[in-house]
């Protein structure tokens, strides 16, 4: 009895190729996004970071900094003003603005007379005059921590005997001229530090650990604002629950096939046309309802600056609202079942918003993952949310994301028409 | 006058034949019977009508205009084998949502929709959601909402299915009511019964084709005639058979017989089986039927 209870269970697998699918491909398409994102196999390690560098200084020092942070093979640094490499040198606002646009995640700024007051200060930490400067978006977590470790590095490597030198003037100031045989011996030692041919690694190790400089970091994103990404996870989870509850609610139109309302409706003066039009009306005010209910939630239980934000949300919010329902609305023109629907929903879902950037940050995947992404709505929804909420952008900065999701949504009708003629006319 | 014409309507879904040149006429007034076996093409020729179906050849006409196109002609109402109407909402907010669609204007919907609760009896339970209504009343409400425009004519497909002999009645006195005031009905069923008492003409189609079609009478004359079938059971096995008399079945007690006149012919026959000296314990006389008619053309019962 139990043998037959199997094979009866195995013969409604077999032939169900939706339960097949979501139980041994989903999986393995899940496990192959995951180990590309975190894995990086394509790339064999973790992705180079981006940053820009702002040397306005031009010291000496300045330079070597400069320099050190461009051989270092986990950063890949701009310092030019565009990203073509003119001669224009970047400025403090054009690497703010880098940031601020998203471009890069980290900029680093040796402001003038940064050279000069690590030299008399022997590069310790918390000395007076100025301090390098690094400016973050701190929605990346991870990549303005790596670059302040990798700063410190390259700042005590790239020029040790400098910053030696610097150190001894200033301990003859407070400690009296050295004597000839303690200047032969320190002669000796400078030599050792400067970082030429075989000797330049020893020279590194033998700096840095001893010292430290004084660096800040700006987040030029928030600005002294103190809410953390409850914007990002906002917008995340909002769009992929968005794209279940619509994927859910067009199934309507399935129920109303199996019930025969369908042949009703299309009996009457409304036309298959009109109904996908009333659907996806329907489906895109609930949508945005849905995404503005989340966004309040996020506004009254974490402090989400959304009052300030309203322009851009709306825009945001109703176009990726209108996608969403055109989206839901082909896939369940394509389903032929109910139970076809939920399968197919779940798997384009789960997949759209792991590569999207729904479940992760788009940023801290590798950057051919990021591309990817875009082939996704999610991404394009979330990449807009991120532009208003993170980067306080103009309504006309969003025209890229808008543009994306109008497109895709007259593609998403057009499909779901296209699709719905089986139920017109036999 | 005929109000909707079918002539010689072929169409094909693949290797099947779902309508072979089937042809039919409904006139103005009259309740149409639509009966055939399973798979016979009935629920094809109605969306055929409806405009649903692309036919392969033939033409559908209504009031002379032929059917074209993905639209339902508006002299046209539709009522589906299906509950099709919405659990979650009233009988009122149904009829209100179907009205609309249909086209009424707010003025007129209110009143149709009040006529609609009237001719249903449902006027008591307008404001409940329909998911709390019997098969009943769901299949009342079913059919309102495909004649709440008032069209001149309505196909009817399995109006009655699942409902109790009461419940079909007062669907039946509703259909009734609309022949009187001239709409003309299309209805497919499977109670012959119905066909039979309720409907003004019958047409029968099999295998994708209009086989048989006229009033019962018409039909007996034309097929089994108008003789009765008179079924006789005796005590115990006949020792011969009177002439005209067969054997039914394994059973040798159990005797049929086909009379034209069972007044003139019967006494013979009881007389002779009691010179046997046999008893008849049993005996039925059954007058022709639109289910022998059936079974006649068809050689199949016609089942739910």
């Amino acid at each position: 009895m139990i043998a037959t209870l199997v094979k009866i269970a195995w013969t409604n697998l077999r032939r169900d190729r939706v339960a097949q699918a979501l139980t041994f491909l989903l999986p393995i398409i899940f496990f192959s996004i995951f180990a590309s994102v975190f894995g990086n196999q394509s790339e064999g390690s973790t992705a180079r970071i981006r940053i820009a560098v702002v040397d306005e200084d031009r010291s000496e020092l300045s330079r070597r900094i400069a320099e050190g942070l461009a051989k270092e093979s986990a950063l890949r640094v701009r310092a030019k003003s565009d990203a073509a490499g003119s001669s224009m040198l970047l400025d403090r606002a054009g690497a703010e603005r880098l940031v601020r646009d998203g471009d890069v995640p980290v900029a680093i700024v040796l402001p003038r007379g940064i050279g000069d007051a690590i030299m008399t200060s022997g590069g310790s930490i918390g000395a007076a005059g100025p301090r390098i400067q690094l400016l973050a978006d701190v929605s990346d977590r991870v990549a303005p921590q790596m670059v302040f470790g990798l700063l410190q590095k390259v700042a005590m490597t790239s020029a040790p005997d400098l910053i030696m030198q610097g150190g001894l003037r200033q301990f003859e100031q407070y400690a009296g001229e050295m004597t000839p045989r303690q200047q032969s011996a320190v002669k000796a030692w400078l030599q050792r530090l400067t970082p030429r041919g075989s000797d330049a690694n020893k020279a590194q190790d033998a700096a840095s650990g001893v010292l430290g400089i004084g660096i800040d970091t700006v987040d030029v994103m928030r600005q002294g604002k103190t809410e953390s990404l409850i914007s990002f996870y906002a917008a995340g989870v909002g769009v992929m629950f968005l794209l279940f509850s619509v994927s859910g609610a067009s199934g309507t139109l399935l129920d109303e096939v199996d019930s025969g309302t369908l042949d009703r409706m299309l009996s009457t003066r409304l036309g298959m046309t009109g109904l996908l039009a009333g659907k996806w009306i329907f489906l895109a005010l609930m949508g945005t309802a849905q995404l503005t209910v989340m966004f309040l939630w996020g506004r009254i239980a974490f402090g989400l600056d959304l009052f300030h934000h309203l322009p851009g949300f709306f825009v945001m919010t109703i176009v990726t609202a209108a996608a969403a329902a055109g989206f839901g609305l082909v896939l369940a023109t394509l389903a032929r079942t109910r139970a076809q629907l939920s399968g197919m929903s779940t798997i384009i879902i789960l997949i759209m918003s792991s590569l999207g950037g729904s479940m992760f940050p788009r940023f801290l995947m590798s950057e051919t993952m990021q591309k990817f992404g875009l082939v996704t709505f999610n991404a394009w929804a979330l990449d807009g949310y991120l532009k208003v909420f993170w980067r306080d952008a103009p309504l006309w900065q969003l025209w890229p994301q808008v543009l994306v999701l109008l497109t895709l949504t007259l593609v998403f009708l057009a499909l779901a028409r296209t699709f719905a003629r089986r139920w017109e006319v036999a | 006058m005929d109000v909707l014409t079918v002539d010689g309507a072929r169409k094909r879904f693949g290797d099947v034949i779902a309508l072979d040149g089937a042809t039919l006429a409904l006139r103005e007034g009259e309740l149409l019977a639509l009966l055939g076996p399973n798979g016979a093409g009935k629920t094809t020729l109605i969306r055929a009508i409806a405009g649903r179906v692309h036919l392969d050849g033939g033409q559908v006409r209504v009031f002379g205009t032929p059917v074209s196109g993905r639209r339902t002609p508006a002299e046209l109402g539709i009522v589906p084998q299906e509950l099709a109407v919405y659990p979650l909402l009233t009988a009122r907010e149904n009829l209100g949502a179907f009205g609309t669609l249909q086209g009424l204007s707010r003025r007129d919907l209110a009143g149709q929709v009040a006529w609609a609760l009237e001719v249903t009896a449902l006027a008591d339970r307008a404001d409940e959601p329909v998911k709390g209504f019997s098969g009943g009343m769901k299949r009342r409400l079913n059919i309102a909402c495909g004649i709440l425009h008032r069209p001149r004519i309505v196909l009817l497909d399995e109006p009655t299915v699942g409902v109790d002999p009461q419940s079909r009645d007062r669907i039946y006195d509703m259909l009734g009511g609309l022949t009187k005031a001239g709409v003309s009905l299309l209805v497919t069923t499977h109670h012959l019964e119905e066909a039979e008492a309720r409907c003004t003409r019958t047409v029968i189609i099999d295998h994708g084709r209009v086989i048989a079609a006229g009033t019962l009478p018409e039909l007996v004359d034309r097929t089994v005639g108008r003789h009765r079938v008179v079924t006789l059971r005796t005590d115990l096995p006949v020792a011969s058979i009177p002439p005209g008399a067969e054997i039914l079945s394994d059973d040798p007690r159990v005797l049929r017989a086909r009379l034209s006149d069972v007044a003139r012919e019967l006494p013979p026959l009881l007389a002779a089986l009691g010179s046997q000296g046999r008893e008849v314990e049993d005996v039925e006389v059954r007058g022709p039927s639109l289910q022998s008619v059936f079974i006649h053309l068809t050689g199949r019962e016609l089942r739910e």
